[in-house]
């Protein structure tokens, strides 16, 4: 499972892996949000904490279809299914895989964005406990949305389609740890029923990403 | 006609709104059952032309 | 008699066959029974006025949007624990059906609220979890489009189906976390409570109720049997192909 885990992030890195692909765009949004918005630093704070994980939302979304396609193509999938390690667990290493090149970057980057964006002081550690708590459940739910149209030619619109209302509850807590924080209140309660939908969607979704996976496969 | 006031346009268009969605999932219901019955009937009458004629090439056939 | 029965598409084709002309009648007497009943002759609400009368489109249709997905979620299951197959196609057939639903909540709703709450449209909880549920209906819409192999499609969307049911009630307290409500709760079911269903309103909404769900079940029967016979016909065409 190591392996596979070093595999794909191997295969990530490379050139034309898409690595930093959603970095870039995670800083485009916190751009243009600003340009469009106007540059008022009162208006831009006060929507700085939904920018910043909507701009995460979209950034995961983006490289969502290269965890099981190219895999898919090159008959890779075909022989991990039929590998000793249960198909679970390659799609809960592949997705952890995905947030460690895609997720990660974005949690550590969120701070610089955050000045772009006149978040108030008291924000940014909530920010990123709040997307480090929340992508890994972004990949995870990703993950099954990929597995579901992993056979399909232009899967990726219909992956948007699929996947985006799932990610409504994670967004909904996660900008609310934010925006709590930033204003100097309690967080708990959205911290933690972020923290259950993160730990539940990783539990629960290799299972059905890998039901998925096989009927796919079949 | 009842007496509506000045909500006379909300009521309308709801009703008039709801009424055409409604007609319109029965319509597109209908027309796609239509559709399915008269092309089902038509592939269901080629394979049976299909299965006589292999019958009497066969039987033919035999025969020479 | 079981569900066994009827998953002979034959013999659903025929049941199917013997319910409609007496459903789909009935259906249509309900409705525009509850409907005349309501626009005509029902007083105004003493603080809604006439808009009171968009209920009777309003609320059915809400209800039956969330039930359709309800059923869709019961035919999935039913199809992926035990492969019944006309049970993934009534999923199927229902999807269209409850998105209409949906979209007719939404846009009498829109126009409800506009005089009442002075806005189209509002972030209020109930609002949100629908547009949401809008999505849903889309996805899984989407998706079975997509997929061309019948019995994957069907269990993909029937796996879609499963785990949207969760985010969507995941969504649903989200939604109600994130903003208070405007929209009143439901008064139907309050009788000899506080701010009880005027009984006035009662009977002509209990027609409409019942003619929305009678005809949600017509028009899922009508759709299964399009979908088997679909299914017949591209088998058909696919022996067509393979021969010539």
């Amino acid at each position: 499972m190591i392996a596979l885990l070093i595999r794909d992030l191997r295969l990530a890195l490379r050139a034309g892996g898409g690595f930093g692909l959603g970095l870039a765009f995670f800083l485009l949004v916190a751009v243009l949000v600003p340009l469009g918005v106007g540059p008022e630093g009162t208006t831009l704070a006060k929507i700085a904490p939904g920018v910043l994980w909507v701009g995460a939302l979209l950034a995961c979304l983006l490289s969502l279809d290269r965890i099981f396609a190219l895999d898919f193509e090159d008959g890779t999938l075909d022989l991990l299914a039929t590998a000793p390690i249960p198909l679970e667990g390659v799609v809960a290493i592949k997705a952890f895989a995905h947030w460690l090149v895609t997720g990660l970057p974005l949690v550590l980057a969120a701070p610089v964005l955050g000045v772009l964006l006149h978040l108030p002081q008291a924000g940014y550690g909530w920010l990123v406990l709040s997307l480090l708590l929340g992508t890994p459940g972004l990949s995870a739910i990703g993950a099954f949305g990929a597995a579901l149209t992993v056979g399909l030619k232009r899967g990726g619109l219909l992956l948007s389609l699929l996947v985006l209302p799932l990610y409504v509850p994670t967004l909904i807590f996660g900008a609310e740890v934010v925006k709590r924080g930033a204003a100097g209140m309690a967080v708990e309660v959205p911290l933690l029923l972020l923290a259950g939908i993160t730990l539940g969607a990783q539990a629960a979704l290799p299972f059905a990403s890998a039901l998925a996976l096989r009927i796919n496969l079949r | 006609m009842p007496e509506l006031g000045k909500y006379a346009f909300a009521v309308l268009a709801s009703y008039g709104a709801g009424l055409a969605l409604l007609g319109a999932v029965v319509a597109l219901v209908v027309w796609r059952f239509r559709r399915a019955k008269a092309a089902l009937i038509a592939a269901e009458a080629r394979l049976a032309a299909r299965a006589a004629q292999g019958h009497h090439g066969q039987a033919n056939g035999g025969r020479a | 008699m079981s569900i066994w029965e009827y998953a002979n598409p034959k013999k659903f084709i025929e049941t199917a066959g013997r319910i409609l002309p007496v459903l789909l009648p009935l259906a249509m007497g309900f409705l525009l029974i509850g409907l005349v009943w309501g626009f005509f002759f029902t007083p105004e609400d003493y603080k809604q006025g006439a808009t009171v009368k968009i209920m009777f489109l309003h609320v059915p249709a809400a209800m039956m949007a969330i039930n359709a997905w309800g059923m869709m979620l019961v035919a999935s299951l039913i199809w992926i624990i035990r492969r019944h197959h006309v049970s993934a196609l009534a999923a199927r057939a229902a999807a269209p059906v409850g998105l209409t639903f949906t979209l007719i909540a939404l846009v009498t709703g829109a126009l409800w609220g506009q005089p009442m709450w002075g806005t189209w449209w509002e972030w209020d909880p109930r609002l949100t979890s629908f547009l949401i549920l809008l999505l849903f209906y889309l996805g899984y819409i989407a998706l079975w489009q997509a997929v061309e192999n019948p019995d994957t499609a069907a269990d993909l969307t029937g796996l879609l189906c499963v785990v949207g049911s969760v985010f969507a009630l995941l969504s649903r307290y989200a939604v109600k976390f994130w903003n208070q409500g405007l929209h009143q709760d439901s008064t139907i079911l309050k009788v000899g409570e506080k701010d009880p269903l005027d009984p006035a309103y009662y009977w002509p909404l209990i027609f409409c109720l019942i003619g929305i769900v009678l005809l949600f079940l017509a028009l899922v029967l009508i759709g299964t049997v399009t979908e088997i016979r679909l299914r017949r016909l591209a088998v058909i065409e696919a022996r067509e192909r393979q021969e010539a």
